[in-house]
């Protein structure tokens, strides 16, 4: 069976830079993987390389087998590909609502019509707010996204990706500056996904990566150090030191 | 109340039933006409009674309006930042200006909607290159782009007549029947109704999916291309379709002045219409009335009191604006509105 996502030997630098060395990895139908790392170590630059926003310098990305190395990112986005930002990428002065309208539009392709009032769409206004109801986000359908709560406009990042019905779906750091008090229910949406979906999520919070992760890559300045299973991710001495060393102060480009 | 609501949204049945009509209702209505919306129509009729012997003027402050109104539709609503749209105001009017000159068309529609396809094809070329660029380095490459299509003109004299432009044009009357009479009735209502029909146009467009794609561009644009919008594809779509209805306002320009000079691709015309609007309030369609309205009859009144100095005037109505009223004059109407619901009289 191909993978939902395969990375062959992803490099990328910029000029004597290198932020990603000699990348693999490969995510099967269903993968819940988890990518950890110091601080640099490239974990964003990756995600940005797998959604086209970066070309590698070499390499290959394959999505079902299919190379899509040269395709830009809205293309790979179409193909199949959808990701959350660390820092909220939101529609800030529209309301909730339009800023699942517009992924839904994308998706069924109805973002390109000029001549129907976009309230004439009743399918994508439909399935933008099954979207919002399953994170339990409909009553703030109206309300522009700039004035809800950090952890709701996390949520609705989370969400406008998934109305993208991804087949791969890559989490940058969802829970990040969401308070410990709401976090569970960013965790909770995590857990509930879709059992279908590959998913790539980059976390720091060890529990979390626990809870969730089946696999772990653990990447240090652009390369991989070791990719496992948690218990002897747990285990590794190397991973150990990676981290106990950043803790003691040591600083990782 | 509502964060009541948005907390209790572990039982959803009733409040998340309403919730869902409430958004539906939402979507489905905005697009309505609203009452309010035959004010500005019914004023500018008003003003063909009241004002019969400033028709002419009156033109000329409604080409604006439309040419306002394209500006609008890229500024406000898809957040490109132009300072050369006169290039393709520019454009169409020397479209009719060159018809009518040399191959003696001088019928007026028709010469619309040649001025519309040739705008519309000149926008498309450059914008497929220009918006490859934001920011600043497309400010400065719109500006560059009007000043050598001005220079352009100038390269042809015996064809554009050069600096002093194409005098003394003639135009078939309207519909074959209406002849242009010396007060400008017929041109007044003229381009009162172009304005009418692509007013219309602009306001399905921003309404559509497309539309509302045009503001997820310009409140995100990262994020566009990270849910799979062809960003670009769009933008030169919209650039095309403003740069065609800024033909149409050039070329109504040059039908009811029976003139063109390459004074039309200037600074100033980009500029003007683009303070025009800022005044007015961006990505409101309305704006772009109020905006034209405003700086053209102040020009009017300063520049008979001053005719050195009345941009002070016109100066100064902008540093306010921007100072205290961001959204523009409508933008000023919006809040006090939403100020007198939030704090109604007891």
């Amino acid at each position: 069976m191909t993978a939902a996502l395969e990375i062959q030997d992803l490099n990328k630098s910029f000029g004597a830079l290198a932020v990603a060395r000699d990348i693999n990895l490969t995510l099967p139908k269903g993968a819940r993987h988890a990518l950890i790392g110091p601080n640099g170590a490239g974990k964003t630059t990756l995600v940005n390389l797998i959604t086209g926003v970066l070309q590698p310098s070499a390499g290959r990305v394959l999505l079902d087998g299919q190379d899509i190395t040269a395709l830009p990112q809205a293309a790979r986005t179409r193909r199949g590909i959808a990701r959350t930002f660390q820092i909220n990428q939101l529609f800030r002065g529209l309301t909730v609502l339009e800023n699942l309208y517009l992924a839904v539009a994308e998706r069924m392709r109805a973002s390109g019509r000029l001549w129907v009032p976009a309230g004439a769409e009743r399918e994508v206004i439909d399935q933008a707010l099954a979207q919002l109801e399953a994170l339990r986000l409909a009553d703030d359908a109206l309300k522009p996204v700039r004035e809800l709560p950090y952890g709701r406009q996390r949520l609705v990042e989370i969400a406008i990706a998934l109305a993208l019905h991804p087949r791969v779906l890559l989490l940058d750091e969802p829970a990040a500056g969401v308070p410990s008090s709401e976090s569970h229910l960013i965790l909770d949406v995590i857990g509930a996904l879709d059992p279908d979906i590959a998913i790539l999520i980059i976390e720091h919070d060890m529990d979390v990566v626990f809870r969730f992760a089946h696999r772990i890559t653990v990447l240090v300045a652009g390369a991989v150090l070791t990719e496992a299973s948690p218990p002897e991710i747990l285990a590794d001495p190397r991973v150990r030191a990676v981290y106990l060393g950043e803790e003691a102060g040591g600083r990782h480009g | 109340m509502t964060d009541a609501l948005a907390t209790s949204s572990a039982a959803p049945d009733a409040s998340s039933a309403s919730a869902r009509a409430r958004a539906v209702a939402y979507l489905a209505e905005r697009h309505r006409l609203q009452i309010w919306e035959a004010l500005p129509w019914g004023l500018a009729l008003a003003a063909f009674w009241l004002f019969p012997d400033r028709l002419t003027f009156g033109s000329q402050v409604l080409v604006m309006v439309l040419f306002a109104l394209s500006l609008d539709l890229i500024l406000g609503f898809a957040g490109i930042v132009t300072l050369g749209q006169a290039a393709y105001f520019g454009v169409g009017a020397y479209t009719v200006g060159l018809l009518a000159a040399h191959l003696n068309w001088g019928e007026p529609i028709s010469g619309l909607f040649a001025a519309a396809a040739v705008a519309g094809a000149v926008g498309s070329a450059t914008g497929f290159v220009l918006l490859r660029y934001r920011g600043l380095t497309l400010l400065v490459l719109t500006l560059a782009t009007a000043i050598m299509l001005q220079e352009l003109g100038n390269l042809f004299p015996r064809l554009t007549g050069g600096y002093d432009g194409l005098p003394g044009l003639v135009f078939a009357p309207l519909f074959g029947v209406f002849d242009y009479d010396l007060y400008g009735r017929v041109n007044y209502l003229y381009v009162l109704g172009v304005l009418f029909v692509l007013f219309w146009l602009v306001r399905r467009i921003v309404y559509s999916p497309f539309g509302q794609t045009l503001a997820g561009i310009r409140e995100n644009v990262g994020r566009m291309h990270a849910i799979g919008s062809p960003v670009r594809l769009r933008l030169v779509v919209v650039y095309t379709i403003a740069a065609a209805i800024s033909g149409v306002a050039g070329a109504l320009f040059t039908q009811t002045n029976a003139y063109v000079t390459l004074g039309v691709f200037d600074f100033d015309n980009s500029a003007g219409v683009m303070v025009m609007l800022i005044l007015g309030g961006t990505g409101r369609l309305y704006g772009a009335f109020v905006g034209a309205v405003i700086y053209m009859v102040l020009q009017d009144y300063l520049s008979k009191e001053s005719q050195q100095y009345w941009h002070f005037g016109i100066g100064l109505l902008l540093v306010l604006t921007v100072l205290f009223a961001r959204r523009g004059l409508l933008g000023l109407f919006e809040d006090a509105g939403a100020f007198l619901r939030r704090n109604p009289k007891p």
